[in-house]
This record gives structure tokens, sequence and C-alpha cells, in this order.
């Protein structure tokens, strides 16, 4: 009797290995005493996703499939996969402070977060619909109950619950969308909805109807205009460092998931989605740029930020639709990973900063409580000036460069109004990042911080602080690792 | 006789869809029954994926809506579990009440 191969699981190794950690942490939990409880997990679980990011990298090998052809891993998914693990854990690290001193420190939290990432790593692998949407979910129901968190105030459950009822309203909308997808086209796998749309050289009009579904419900959770909305409340409402998170790791994946949906099964309708894409990207500037004028809450300005950045990024999406040249399209991925790798690093500082301010017990929101902060605490002082430096696109930071490949690719694929409007928008948003360094340098200086600030932020404030100020001496590792996982996703 | 074909199953689809996104942005009154759009939203899809399921002769469909009861249940258990949190704290569901953040 012949023995049936062994199918190759090896692949989704990293998956597995969370899978099965964020179950044994969860148990080893529950019979540890409270006060040990969340401090062991908490680095569990730091543990867990480092591990998960050094094997990920060591699979790392050209592109595979695997469970029938669901699961992919190219150079792309890994490069994805090590920013979304790598942001994750930081977080962890980072709220470790929070969490003791607002009384929710509990091992939970940290678990969910490994579910969360988990859900997100497999997003970014998915091949087929049903993976997608499986790892969607995933990642966005435990991101409902962290959002939710501080369960005895008052704005974390609000935030909770209207994070969830958006984001249900997105996923519902998504799966409308690869419903008719499926019925009109005949599959669900990416491959082999690029095969048929590749062959009939268009498609039926059922299929552009879903696939403009599946861009709302993707809009959503990269939360671009005008499926923007839930952002600032939510990213006021959460715990502090639960919004750090929302700012870097589950952007980075629905990002990961957009331009896989978008140049994978949908790369020869560039044509149909291109337009939206430019379109979404505008709004989402200029948006991000004016509304965040007023703010005067610093997490709801982050989140204005982000639906800016996002607008940014998606440039490079719009390059990738529909451009004569092969590799100016490569480029616009190429640079569209470099600038989520570079946004990252300057959110997780800028958030750094946002969980230190603290004072008598109490966070500190305002924009104005940062004011005379370069007496109090000048090296905290000097590290958030060079962030919104670099978020302004001011150089030698690293936001600049990173906008500026963004906008070049933009010129070269002959999209001019993307970006003129691109660069006006940026200029506006310089005017409220530098605002705060104003506040910090020459307002009276308030009273100083709690202090001391713990270890944990330092050293995540002292890294993030390195990238953004050298990545201008040593780009090159940044730019040939998104330039292999560019050309694993498109010439595969 | 009127023969229920594919497109019948479509329209009945969309029509619930529809009433699934009215039912969460015209819905000022109490936020179970923006639970229950969602429901619908969810179940709508599934009504979509097994009427192309049978007609494509094609059994994808019907395993994809499987997962999607599955998910759905879940949602549905997280999304209650929210709403006694927040009911907890406000003793109020009533959607026009769920303001705290503004701007």
């Amino acid at each position: 009797m012949p023995i049936a191969a062994v199918p190759n699981f090896a692949i989704a190794a990293p998956e597995m290995f969370l899978a099965g950690a964020a179950m044994a942490l969860l148990v080893l939990g529950t019979f540890l005493s409270d006060a040990k409880a969340a401090r062991t997990v908490s680095y569990g679980c730091i543990a867990a996703l480092i591990i998960a990011a050094v094997i990920v990298m060591a699979l790392n090998n050209g592109s595979r499939t695997a469970f029938g052809g669901v699961f992919i891993l190219d150079g792309f998914a890994v490069f994805m996969k090590v920013l979304i693990l790598v942001s994750a854990a930081a977080v962890i690290f980072m709220a470790r402070d929070y969490l003791a001193r607002h009384d929710i420190d509990r091992f939970e939290f940290p678990i969910l977060i490994v579910l969360a990432t988990l859900g997100m790593i497999m997003m970014v692998s998915a091949n087929d619909f049903i993976a997608l949407y499986l790892g969607l979910e995933l990642q966005s129901l435990a991101l409902y109950v962290i959002a939710s968190f501080q369960r005895d105030g008052t704005r974390s459950p609000e935030a909770g619950l209207k994070y969830f009822v958006l984001g249900a309203l997105a996923s519902g909308m998504l799966l409308y969308g690869m419903s008719l997808v499926y019925g009109f086209a005949g599959a669900t796998g990416f491959s082999a909805l690029a095969d048929l749309f590749k062959a009939s050289g268009g498609a039926p009009i059922g299929v552009i109807v879903g696939l403009v579904f599946i861009m709302a419900g993707l809009a959503f959770k990269v939360s671009a205009v005008p499926f923007h909305m839930w952002t600032p409340d939510v990213y006021e409402g959460a715990p502090t460092p639960v919004t750090a998170l929302f700012a870097v790791a589950p952007k980075i994946a629905a990002m990961g998931l957009f331009i896989r949906v978008m140049v994978g099964p949908f790369g020869d309708l560039g044509g149909q989605w291109q337009q939206i894409v430019v379109f979404i990207a505008i709004a989402s500037m200029v948006l991000g740029a004016v509304a965040a004028i007023n703010q005067r809450n610093i997490k709801r300005l982050m989140a204005y930020s982000s639906i800016g950045n996002m607008g940014y990024a998606l440039i490079g999406l719009a390059v990738a639709g529909e451009t004569a040249d092969a590799a100016v399209r490569a480029d616009g991925i190429r640079n569209m990973l470099i600038f989520l790798a570079i946004y990252v690093f300057m959110n997780l500082g800028t958030f750094a900063v946002i969980l230190t301010m603290r004072r008598g017990g109490r966070m500190v929101e305002e924009i104005d409580g940062l004011a005379g902060l370069s007496k109090t605490n000048p090296m905290m002082a000097l590290a958030l000036g060079v962030f919104m430096f670099s978020m302004a696109g001011i150089p030698p930071f690293a936001g600049f460069l990173g906008k500026l490949y963004i906008f070049q690719s933009a010129v070269q694929a002959e999209l001019f109004g993307l970006a003129i409007i691109g660069v006006l928008a940026s200029v506006i948003a310089a005017f409220y990042y530098i605002r705060i360094v104003k506040v910090m340098y020459f307002d009276a200086p308030d009273e100083a911080f709690d202090g001391p600030i713990s270890m944990e932020m330092k050293t995540v404030l002292f890294v993030s602080f390195v990238f953004v100020t050298f990545f201008i001496v040593f780009p090159t590792p940044l730019l040939t690792s998104a330039a292999k996982a560019t050309t694993s996703l498109l010439g595969g | 006789m009127l023969e229920i074909g594919l497109a019948h199953y479509l329209t009945l689809a969309a029509i619930l869809f529809t009433l699934g996104v009215f039912g969460i942005f015209v819905n000022r009154k109490n936020v179970i029954i923006i639970l229950m759009s969602i429901e619908l939203l969810l179940l709508s899809v599934n009504i979509n994926l097994v009427a192309f399921s049978a007609n494509l002769g094609d059994l994808v469909g019907q395993v994809f809506s499987l997962f999607v009861l599955t998910v759905a249940a879940a949602e549905a258990a997280i999304g209650l579990a929210i709403l006694v949190v927040y009911f907890r704290n406000r003793g109020s569901i009533y959607v026009d009440d769920i303001n705290v953040m503004k701007g």
C-alpha cells in the first residue's frame, strides 16, 4: 500500500509554534500566582514572538506553498512577518510598566497580543480567500478584546464597542466581496484567480463589484479615508499600549494583505483598481493632514497622523496598479515596504514617549502637557523632537527618505497629481508635528513628568531613535531586503 | 410555475446585506440591534456562498460558509462580552449614549 507523501507543513512552523506557545503560556499563567503570572507570561510571550521571527527568517528560501496552496511563504511574507512580530514584541515590552501602574496587569494581555499577531502573520501568508478571512478574524477578534481591556474605565469599553461594530461591518463587506468573486470567477485561490484573469484578459462585472467590496473592507482595516471614522475614537479610548499596537502591527499586516490581494489575484485588473487606490490615497493624505490640526489630544493626533501615513503608503500601491514599466511597478511596492518599516520605528518611538507622559500617577494626553519638556527632560524632548521632524519628512531623518522614495515612484509612474497632493499634504501635516516641537522647546515649563522612566521604555526609545537618526547613513540593509521581498512577490 | 434560480438567491442575499448595513447605520436605539444586523450581514454572505456553490457544482463555497458560520458565532460571543462590560460601566446600551469620545 503506498504511503501518502507527508505534506510539507514546515513553512507554517512559525504559526504553529506561536499557537502552541500562546496556549502553553495561557496554562502557565493560570497556575502561577497573580503576582508573578503577568510578568512571567509577558516575557514568555516576548520570547515566543522573537523565536517565531527567527524561525521565519530561517525559512526564508524562495517561494513555497503548503496546505493545498492556501498558505504561501515568500520573501514578501517573511519581510512583513518579521516587521509584525518585532513590533508586537516591542509593544508587549513597553506595556509592562503601564499595565502595572493602571492595575490591569493581567497575563491575558500579552497572550491576546500573541493571538492577534498569529492572525496577522497568517493573513500575510494567505494565498486563498478562506485562509485570508480566518487570519483576519483571528486578528480582529483578539484586538476587539484588548481594545476594551481596561474594563472599569469608561472610555476603553466604548472604544472596544466601536471598534467591534465597525470592524465587523468591514469583515462583512470583505466577505460579501469574496463571495461575489468566488461566484463569478469560480475559485477562491489567489493563484487560480490570477491565472483566470490573465487568460481571459478581463473579468466579469460581478468580479469587479466584488473587488470593490473587498477593497472597502481592506481600506477599513488600514483605516484609509472614507473608512477611517473608527480610528480617532478607538485610538483615544483604548489603553495607550494598545493604541501603540494598533498604530503598528495591524496596520502593517493589513497593508501587506492589501498589497498581496491587489497585485496577486487582481494583478491583471490593475486598471480597475488603480483609480480607487489613487482616490483613497489622496483622501487619506488630505484628511490626515487637515483634521489633525485642531486636535489637542496626542493619541487622536497620532490617529490622524496614521491615517495620513497610510495615504502616503498607498501611493506605492497605486503605482503598482497600471504602469507600463514593470520596473517602476516593482519600485512602487519596494518603496511602500521601506516606508512602512520606517513608519513602524517612528511610531514605536513616539508611543514610548507618550507612555511616559504621566503626572501624579495619571496619564497626560494633552499636547500642552508637553510644555517645556526640553527643560524638565531634555533627552526625551530631543527624542520626541527627532520623531516629529522625521514624521514631518524633514531631512536627514528616516521619515524624509521614506516619503522621498514614495514620491519618486509616483513621479516615475507619471502620477503627478498624487505626488503634488502628497507633498502639499505633507507640508500641511508638518505644521502640527512641528507645533509639538515648539510646545516642548519654547513654552513655559510645566511640572516634570513622573520618573523614573522604566528600562523597557528607554530601550525602545533608544533603538527607534538610533534607527530614525542614522537610517540615512546605513540604508542598505532595509533597501535590499525590501527589494528582495518585492522580487519574490512579483516575479515569484 | 416560477423557477427559483441563482438570481433569486443573489437578490435575497443582496437585500439582507443592505438591511444589515442600514441596521447598523440608521438604527439609533439599541446596540443589540446592531449585533443582530452584523449577524444578518454574515448570513447574507452565507446564502451567496451556498447558492454559488450549488450553481458552480463546486464544494469550496460550502466549506467557506461553514467557516463563516463558526467565525460568526465567535464574533457574536465577543460582541456580547464587550457589550456586557460596557453596560456594567454605563448602565445603558442606547446608541445615542455612546458618545464620550467625539471629535
